[in-house]
């Protein structure tokens, strides 16, 4: 009889996430595939500046934790040198599509052979709920209060859109954690980003469309149906690139 | 420098183009792969400087280049880098500013480099050469010195000293100090607990202010241990000049000519400008009566100079930024105008 485990590559720790969030989810697919895989101990992870920050007192393997956006410039500095090595970047959307944004584009552009995890909340979440490249149109936000788009913000970045036409990109697909479905689909996804990279075929990435109901002010149940039946249209599932 | 760094070992280099350091990153873009190392052009000065901080965390020695507009971009990660206690070797070789300024040389950025220059509590390892030789010998320390200490080390040159030709020795690599194992880097946690590399403390409250312990622990032993400096003509000198680098290498033959003349002038040329050689000031703070600061900026290393001598002796000041660099007929006219006067007072020159 199969029984619930904890993954080797996560760390027997209480996380700091809030009731709801995706972070955990994801931390627990990535940990999962990592376990599976059989890569737990030639593994070095970077961690961003955001909510997941502390994701290496979680995370069983070797860790860096990055300036705010530079995980993908890192990430190529440890990859270069130990290229045997599986090296990924676990990145929010501030800190991969506004901050890092030029790491991101030219890190996907060189087909860095890395694996990159997007966790698309659409929030700044650790700074407590400001706008986020990825903030849809009309959504609020602690720094437009009248929604997105009605002082001149723009609209959503669509990364894995942006990155497809990039030449180095190999594999980029956007998936979700916000039905059971959804969940394995991610770690289908996530799975196949990482052995890209053991195949040496470069840079992929996974944008997962992630909860964050504390500085969406929704309940946890509204976070989810916010996720399928906004975010999702603004950010259609699916694969991007894959060569 | 490049081959110095070659040489040292440096197997990871990461750079953006910008005047008057492009020989540089042009060299190591096909010599660095030749000798087995990886060249990067980044797509800017904080990529660059935050590859170093991956490749110097997965134990390669790393080297980053750039000028002045470019090492303030660098400035982010160079603070990162040394809070999380890595290796690597930066160069500055400066050109004039504040803002794009020109691409002619200068010393502007002597506040920056020594200073800090980044946020928080740290110091780098700064070297200040003069001449190309020295640029080569102190590149292979550099390495070393980051190594042995954990901590990034600048080598501060300027637009004159990158662009010149002369000769040059090239000395074979040999470490100065005995290396301690990288027993820091990420390899993967194979067979041990994983490592982490990182700078956020936050857990008990005051794990920051240990860590901030540590370092300047750690900085007054590298005060303690490293000092370099070029004294010309000291011993007897009535003015003693005080100048680095470019301006250190110019005010050298101004003491030479003033010298053949009969005047009693020497040269103390700090050769590492963090830590700041302090005891041949304090000695020619006791002998002479005089000192004069030369520098190709608006008075930032006068500081230095000041704080060491414990202004016991007056200080004059010659300088200027922008890209502007001294003649040695300039700096002895001064000295001549500051020897002691046979008649009434006389009015000393400050520029
Ligand atoms: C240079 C710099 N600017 C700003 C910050 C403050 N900051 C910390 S986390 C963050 C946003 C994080 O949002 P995101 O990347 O979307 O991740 P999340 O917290 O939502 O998971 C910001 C702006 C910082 N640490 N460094």
């Amino acid at each position: 009889m199969a029984t619930f485990t904890r993954p080797d590559t996560l760390k027997d720790q209480i996380t700091h996430y809030c009731p709801g969030c995706g972070h955990g989810i994801a931390h627990r697919i990535v940990a999962e595939v990592i376990d599976e895989l059989g890569i737990r101990e030639k593994t070095i992870g970077t961690a961003p500046v955001g909510c997941a920050v502390l994701m290496y007192d979680y995370f069983n393997v070797d860790m860096i934790e990055c300036a705010h956006g530079r995980a993908p410039a890192v990430a190529t500095g440890i990859k270069r040198v130990q290229p045997d090595k599986i090296v990924f970047t676990y990145q929010g959307d501030g800190d991969l599509a506004a901050i890092g944004t030029a790491e991101t584009i030219h890190a996907a552009n060189r087909g860095e052979n890395i694996t990159v995890i997007f966790i698309n909340n659409a929030i700044y979440g650790m700074t407590g709920g400001q706008m986020a490249p990825t903030t849809i149109c009309g959504q609020p936000t602690t720094t437009t209060p009248d929604g997105r788009g009605a002082h001149g913000e723009g609209g959503p970045i669509r990364v894995c859109e942006l990155l497809s036409n990039l030449d180095g990109t190999c594999y980029l697909e956007r998936t979700a954690v916000s039905t059971p479905k959804d969940v394995l689909a991610t770690r289908r996804a996530i799975k196949k980003a990482f052995e890209n990279q053991i195949a040496g075929k470069g840079f992929s990435m996974v944008e997962v469309l992630s909860m964050c109901p504390t500085d969406w002010k929704l309940s946890t149940q509204k976070s989810l149906e916010f996720v399928n039946n906004d975010l999702k249209k603004v950010f259609p599932l699916g694969v991007y690139k894959d060569r | 420098m490049a081959e110095a760094a070659v040489r040292a070992g440096c197997t990871f280099f990461a750079g953006y183009p910008i005047t008057p350091q492009n020989e540089v990153p042009e060299y190591l873009s096909w010599r660095l792969p030749q000798a087995g190392g990886v060249f990067v052009q980044a797509e800017s000065e904080v990529a660059a400087i935050n590859m170093i901080f991956g490749s110097s965390a997965a134990g390669a020695r790393s080297m980053t280049s750039s000028s002045s507009p470019g090492v303030s971009l660098k400035q982010e990660g160079i603070s990162y880098i040394a809070g999380a206690e890595l290796p690597c070797v930066i160069a500055n070789v400066q050109r004039g500013g504040p803002g794009l300024g020109n691409i002619r040389a200068s010393q502007g950025d002597y506040f920056q480099a020594v200073k800090g220059g980044g946020h928080g509590d740290y110091k780098l390892i700064v070297l200040g050469p003069a001449y190309v030789q020295e640029l080569y010998d102190l590149t292979m320390r550099a390495f070393d010195w980051a190594d042995y200490y954990r901590n990034p080390v600048m080598i501060l040159s300027d637009g004159i000293l990158g662009q010149i030709a002369e000769p040059l020795e090239l000395t074979p690599y040999t470490p100065i100090v005995k290396l301690p194992p990288k027993d820091y880097i990420l390899t993967g946690c194979a067979g041990r607990t994983p490592r982490v590399v990182k700078t956020l403390f936050l857990n008990p409250a005051d794990g920051l202010v240990h860590h901030n312990d540590h370092l300047q622990e750690k900085y007054r032993r590298i005060e303690h241990e490293l000092s370099l400096c070029e004294e010309y003509e000291t011993a007897d000198a009535d003015i003693i000049i005080a100048a680095y680098g470019m301006s250190g290498r110019i005010a050298k033959g101004a003491v030479r000519k003033a010298r053949r003349k009969g005047l009693k002038v020497g040269l103390i040329r700090p050769i590492t400008l963090w830590p700041f050689p302090k005891e041949p000031f304090v000695r020619a703070a006791r002998t002479a009566s005089k000192m004069l600061v030369v520098e190709m900026s608006c008075g930032q290393f006068i500081e230095d100079v000041k704080l060491a001598s414990e202004c016991a002796v007056p200080v004059e000041f010659f300088g200027k930024g922008g890209g502007w660099y001294p003649m040695d007929t300039d700096i002895l006219e001064i000295v001549e105008s500051m020897q002691p006067c046979r008649s009434a007072p006389c009015a000393t020159r400050k520029d």
